[in-house]
């Protein structure tokens, strides 16, 4: 299992204890803009994270000289949607609570983080998705 | 890989980068506002992205990867099945999602048949996956 690989799953394995928790918060006493983050610790942080370690892992071969494509845009896809999603995370409940504050453009810049982090792993997946 | 999984599989990568592109509006507009109409892209956002990249990704890959030893008819079960359920499941994919937009009564009826059109798509998968669910030959269980 490649080290990029390990790093997005323990890090979806992290999101996933950490959206539960936020769940057993949020049933317990809501709180505004605590909703969005949590659906979005499980559907982000957890789900699509491992498929992206996973697919990064198994598809198949890019080449036989660099079989898993590229590894800048692999990387660049772990940093940009973790840092983009941990940001979220902070700014949306925060944004909720104090409205017309700084938080907000953080959360414009969670939103184009994640962006790029999606982009840039279909960008290297895509001509992996092929016979073998 | 298979011609019905390579077809999976590259369409849940355009609904990952749809959708993701939807997302990244939503969220940049409750941060700094861009437009009052932005909120309306959040049906397509989460058909896209539930449906269109989660569900439809596992679809690809459980039919690429399931065992398929001594199945009947082609190695992967029947093709034709898969081609209903990409059909059914990407044509009800644009109904649910992108249905609440159109004007009037319409906005309400599209969703339904987007939802039965899945509803579609999962029962043919599923009734064509089914006898691939077993034993592998390569593992003793
Ligand atoms: C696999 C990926 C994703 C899935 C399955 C997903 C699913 C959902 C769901 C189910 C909701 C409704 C939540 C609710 O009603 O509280 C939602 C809302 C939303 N999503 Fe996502 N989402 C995904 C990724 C993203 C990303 C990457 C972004 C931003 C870059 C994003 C931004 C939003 C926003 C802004 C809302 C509206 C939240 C609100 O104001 O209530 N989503 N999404």
């Amino acid at each position: 299992m490649p080290v990029l690989t390990r790093w997005f799953i323990k890090t979806a394995l992290a999101y996933f204890v950490a959206a539960l928790v936020v769940g057993v918060v949020q049933a317990a006493r809501g709180g505004a803009g605590i909703n969005p983050v949590y659906v979005h610790l499980l559907v982000v942080g957890w789900i699509t994270q491992m498929i992206f370690g996973v697919a990064y892992w198994m598809f198949p071969k890019y080449s036989k000289e660099v079989p898993r494509g590229s590894d800048r845009l692999a990387i660049a896809s772990y940093v940009c949607l973790n840092a983009g999603l941990l940001l979220r995370v902070v700014a949306e409940p925060a944004l909720a609570r104090h409205p017309g504050t700084g938080f907000g453009p953080v959360l414009a810049l969670a939103a184009v983080l994640q962006w790029l982090g999606g982009m840039a792993f279909v960008a290297n997946t895509w001509a992996r998705v092929r016979e073998r | 890989m298979p011609r019905t999984s390579r077809w999976f599989i590259r369409a849940s990568l355009v609904y990952l980068a749809v959708g993701f592109t939807l997302g990244a509006l939503l969220l940049f507009n409750k941060g700094v506002p861009l437009g009052s109409a932005v909120p309306r892209l959040l049906p397509a956002h989460i058909e896209f992205l539930l449906a269109g990249w989660v569900i439809q990704l596992v679809m690809g890959v459980a039919t690429w990867i399931f065992p398929r030893f001594g199945v009947a008819r082609s190695a992967y079960g029947s093709e034709a099945a898969t081609w209903v359920a990409f059909a059914l499941l990407n044509g009800g994919v644009w109904l649910a999602g992108v249905g609440p937009l159109a004007p009037g009564h319409l906005g309400d009826v599209l969703p339904i048949a987007g939802r039965l059109a899945e509803t579609g798509a999962a029962g043919a998968f599923a009734a064509n996956i089914w006898a691939r669910v077993r034993a592998s030959g390569l593992s003793p269980m």
